[in-house]
């Protein structure tokens, strides 16, 4: 018999070695986040999933599980938090959905139909971030990042390349790329490569597709997210979702 | 250096130097930056290919700390230090003048590439502002006249080795001395009384002396050691943190010129008793004029085999101390973030748990200790605990160095046993007619005159030792303005409350200060305390909004007399928004105006 | 039954596609106008707003006559609505914030054929462009934001009818969106 914790008042099992996320995620039990994924190693810097631990407040994907913790997440406390965060990305960077590809499969915009989030609320900040279209193949809107770092895991983790990395610091900490040029093209960056399919936004888009999947029928156009991020979560009972059936991971979804 | 092959020359020898470590990557950035003045793009490939680490994260190394330049910044870098005790000794007109002179903006270089001028973080010079740094190097008591020289020096493209002596000199401004300042012993007594100890009886000792770390936590030390003494490795390592960033903080920079056997004395007997071998000191990059005579001190204590192999002849007691530099960042205070930059990473915080002493500098375990630590540390074995303990109060054992400056006529360091009141020290500074005290610096807390009574200590009023004294000509308003300036120049960015969140305290701080602000603003700053107080990733986010909070609680009328009577205002300058617009059009009609007062 | 409410609409920097999108409501239009009536709006060609109880405006601000006539709904509004992604973000035309307006200026009426035969228009009839597309919020206070390019019919219905009943309108998965 595994240990558990209570989260929203619902027994959690939970394996060790296992964060609150992943034994929640595992248990069917959905905490919205935005930098976590179930492939990599959570590293926690959106801090959407936090939650309240024993009436202290944490990034419930980094937080080890421990039996007996007391766990509040679908509180109007959290969500009220997770709804401002969600607006500061909003803010920071250059949300343009109407134009973006990536409209419809987004996991920033879904999370925001989720909180119902109506509007950024504070001052937009409007970056000068320049597009990256150096590449054939691939093209990077820096404009829509919001520093995750999931394909800069992806890259590191899986692809063996390290294509991406952050520079900068605070407010101006960016995403860069790994060549001396500074250009995507000088890069082995490949259509192929997980890095390609993980940003839950829309920075790395493969170039000559867009608009492929019509409104209506885009992935959040038909369940909310906190409805579909459990599919994707790797579950203990029954595991059909092998998080290498292409298409399957909560960020990839839409894209080619 | 003009050619690739000179290039290649120079990083060679670097490399080898550091043994190809890309732990020490870092290091390696510093002296590149040093020697040619900014990091040129073939530099960072060429660290790459021999490091065998990605180019884009050395990149991204090169882009945190912002010391470091990725792009040509001047011959001569000029930073202006920023802190508030620096602008009320003028420092602001002094840039400007300096500007003036030299023909450039703030932040610009000059177009024949000679020279930059900018501001920086606080440099640890309070006591003796306003300060600058040129190329790294401390210059301290700015004048007009000192300014101008300056200017000239850098129009004649005068080395720094051949500037004035006088300019680079830092004085301690010892005002009151303690058993910690007044230590005499001889470099190595205490290692002995500590080898006689054991580690075990080390930690034993400590944990008696009820000591608690000086970096501001107050966590117990003993308890600290125990469990990295007791935690699983293969290796165990020491690590000073004398990355003094508080603005306002300066006891570091003084106990290290004054104390450095001490302070090795400390980190060596914390070896014995955790159990390390090796034992770093993370310097500020601000204190880099001190990194020489700090390795000669390591060199001569290696001499007198008090660091090396078998120390003071007990066989297999083996530990050395190697000194890294940082280079502008004060999250590498944070105990976690100065382990990753260590490692030569950037200056990041992690996650936790788990904590340094399991899983520190190379995932093993690790004491980091601040510098007054490691000295009290030494001084408990010194004394005894138990005559350590009848110094200061009942949970806050021993004295404390306090940086004093600000409006009085005495600034400098104070050590005082814990529990002295505040009052007691402004009287000792010769304050007068103060009207607060931001205790433990921008991240600490701002006391009015009605809270004077209060007493230094972890029962009271904890703090890392700054001492900023304001006097009734000051507004605090401007002072909370500063700090915010300060978090959000130096958030990590790693997490999103604390990355967005500064910014938009900074914005929102600068609306009132514009006079656009009103009562709604005042809300949103309290509704960005809420998110950053519950969300960030370190205390950094958690106390960006403490200066503003702790001023708006004794000092409203300062916010509110700048508010305007409306509930709400523009977020920007609306006529200053159509000032481009004029000046293309040539228009200055009435319509070429908005007066935002239309509501 | 109790006093008709009084709605004022306009379109600042946006293009009257949340506009189109109002009268998506369709036969509803009619069930509206058995609770309200409308004051300045494309509907009645009304010039100058008068006191109402809910202003909506589409569009953000990008010049100076925008500024003027958002102040004139919030002083005239009790309740002010930001419809659309142009409102709320400042949606199109903010593209144009990482630009210096000079430049654009230049680009547009000296560098590139056209008819303003080599000057940028200067006539004081013209409201001049500020430096930057800002969303309302930013200039006023906004009570309520209804997102979308444009949100749908069933979107605006939903929001309004919500908010004629006195409860804080909510829009739920399927009509709140931003694209």
């Amino acid at each position: 018999m595994s240990d558990t914790f209570q989260l929203d008042g619902a027994s959690v099992p939970f394996e060790p070695g296992q964060t609150v996320m992943q034994a929640a995620l595992a248990g069917g039990h959905y905490i919205p986040h935005l930098c976590y994924h179930p492939e990599f190693k959570p590293h926690g810097s959106c801090k959407v999933c936090t939650v309240k631990i024993n009436g202290r407040t944490a990034a419930s994907c980094t937080m080890p599980a421990e039996a007996g913790l007391n766990v509040e997440s679908n509180i109007e406390e959290m969500n009220g938090l997770r709804r401002t965060l969600v607006q500061m990305l909003f803010a920071e960077g250059n949300h343009f959905c109407p134009s973006c590809e990536k409209s419809g499969n987004c996991t920033l915009q879904a999370l925001g139909y989720d909180l119902e989030v109506h509007t950024a609320g504070f001052r937009h900040l409007y970056p000068d971030r320049p597009l990256d279209a150096s590449h054939p193949d691939i093209l990077l809107d820096f404009n829509r990042c919001i520093l995750c770092e999931l394909c800069v895991r992806a890259s590191s983790e899986v692809d063996g390349k390290n294509v991406f990395a952050l520079s900068g610091r605070g407010i101006t900490k960016h995403l860069i790329v790994n060549s001396e040029t500074g250009l995507l093209k000088d890069t082995d960056i490949a259509l192929t490569d997980k890095a390609m399919h993980v940003c839950p936004v829309g920075v790395i888009l493969p170039k000559r597709v867009g608009f492929s999947v019509p409104i209506g029928a885009r992935r959040y156009d038909q369940r909310p997210i906190s409805a579909q991020a459990l599919d994707d979560a790797p579950r203990q009972a029954d595991a059909p979702h092998s998080p290498d059936t292409g298409g399957s991971c909560p960020a990839c979804e839409g894209t080619p | 250096m003009t050619t690739t092959g000179d290039l290649h020359v120079f990083l060679d020898a670097l490399l080898a130097r550091h043994g190809n470590n890309p732990a020490s990557l870092l290091q390696m950035l510093c002296e590149t930056q040093e020697r040619q003045g900014w990091i040129a793009p073939p530099a960072l490939t060429y660290l790459a290919q021999r490091l065998g680490i990605p180019r884009a994260r050395i990149e991204g190394v090169a882009g945190f700390y912002s010391f470091l330049h990725l792009r040509p910044n001047g011959e001569y870098r000029v930073l202006f230090s920023d802190n508030i005790t620096d602008r009320m000794l003028g420092s602001q007109a002094l840039m400007e003048k300096m500007c003036q002179q030299l023909w450039l903006q703030p932040g610009k270089v000059s177009e024949d590439g000679l020279v930059s001028i900018n501001t920086t973080s606080c440099t640890g010079m309070c006591d003796q502002g306003p300060a600058m740094l040129v190329n790294g190097r401390a210059i301290t008591r700015l004048t007009h006249q000192r300014v101008q020289e300056i200017g000239h020096l850098i129009r004649n493209d005068t080395p720094l080795a051949g500037w004035p002596a006088d300019f680079f000199l830092v004085e301690d401004n010892i005002r009151r001395s303690g058993p910690l300042l007044d230590n005499t012993s001889a470099p190595g007594d205490i290692l002995r009384a500590a080898m006689a100890l054991g580690g075990k009886g080390i930690v034993e000792a400590v944990k008696h002396s009820g000591l608690r770390g000086r970096g501001g936590a107050g966590f117990p030390t003993g308890q600290k050691w125990e469990a990295c003494r007791n935690a699983p490795g293969a290796a165990r390592h020491v690590v000073c943190n004398a990355d003094e960033g508080e603005p306002g903080t300066f006891k570091d920079r003084v106990l290290l010129n004054c104390q450095a056997d001490l302070v090795f004395e400390g980190m060596t007997l914390c070896a014995l008793a955790v159990g390390a071998q090796h034992g770093y000191l993370y310097l500020r990059g601000e204190y880099r004029y001190l990194l020489e005579p700090l390795r000669a001190i390591l060199q001569r204590r290696r001499d007198n085999n008090m660091l090396g192999k078998n120390i003071l002849g007990q066989a297999g007691f083996d530990f050395d101390i190697a000194i890294h530099t940082g280079a502008g960042a004060y999250i590498c205070g944070e105990e976690s973030a100065l382990i990753e930059s260590l490692e030569g990473k950037r200056g990041v915080p992690r996650s936790r748990p788990p904590f340094p002493v399991t899983h520190g500098y190379m995932q093993q375990p690790t004491a980091v200790d601040n510098v007054e630590t490691f000295c009290s540390a030494a001084l408990a074995i010194q004394m005894g605990a138990e005559n350590f303990r009848a110094i200061g109060t009942a949970k806050s054992s021993g004295s404390k160095l306090i940086s004093v400056s600000g409006d009085c006529p005495r600034p400098g360091i104070y050590e005082y046993p814990f529990g002295v009141s505040v009052r007691e020290v402004l009287d000792d500074c010769g304050a007068v007619n103060t009207r607060a005290v931001q205790v433990s610096g921008p991240s600490g807390i701002c006391i009015a005159e009605n809270e004077f009574g209060r007493k230094l200590g972890f029962e009271d009023l904890p703090t890392a030792g700054a001492f900023m004294v304001f006097d009734d000509s000051r507004d605090l308003f401007e002072v909370a303005r500063n700090f915010v300036h300060f978090f959000a120049h130096e958030s990590c960015g790693f997490c999103t409350p604390c990355r967005v969140g500064t910014s938009m305290l900074k914005q929102t701080m600068d609306k009132i200060a514009a006079g656009h602000g009103t009562r709604h603003d005042l809300n949103e700053i309290e509704n960005l305390d809420k998110v950053l107080q519950t969300s960030s990733h370190c205390g950094l986010g958690r106390s960006a909004c403490n200066p503003v909070l702790h001023t708006l609680k004794h000092f409203r009328p300062a916010y509110e007399n700048r508010l305007k009577s409306l509930d709400f205002e523009p977020a920007f300058d609306l006529d200053g928004a159509l000032a481009r617009a004029r000046q293309m059009t040539g228009r200055d009609d009435a319509g070429a105006h908005l007066k935002p007062e239309e509501t | 039954m109790s006093k008709k409410l009084r709605i004022a609409t306009t379109s600042l920097a946006g293009c009257f596609g949340c506009h189109m999108s109002f009268l998506d409501i369709d036969e509803r239009l009619l069930a509206l106008l058995e609770l309200v009536e409308f004051d300045r709006s494309p509907l009645t060609d009304i010039k100058h707003c008068g006191p109402c109880d809910i202003g909506i405006i589409e569009g953000g601000i990008c010049n100076a006559e925008n500024v003027h006539v958002l102040y004139e709904f919030r002083k005239n509004c009790k309740i002010l609505i930001a419809i659309g992604s142009c409102a709320i973000t400042g949606g199109l035309p903010a593209q144009r914030n990482h630009l210096d307006l000079g430049s654009c200026l230049t680009e547009v009426y000296l560098t590139e054929p056209g008819l303003a035969h080599g000057h940028i228009p200067n006539d004081p009839e013209l409201p001049l462009p500020l430096d930057k597309v800002h969303p309302l919020h930013e200039v006023v206070k906004i009570d309520y934001f209804i997102p979308g390019c444009p949100p749908s019919g069933d979107a605006i219905w939903k929001f309004l009818t919500d908010l004629i009943a006195g409860k804080t309108p909510e829009l739920g998965h399927g009509l709140i969106k931003y694209d």
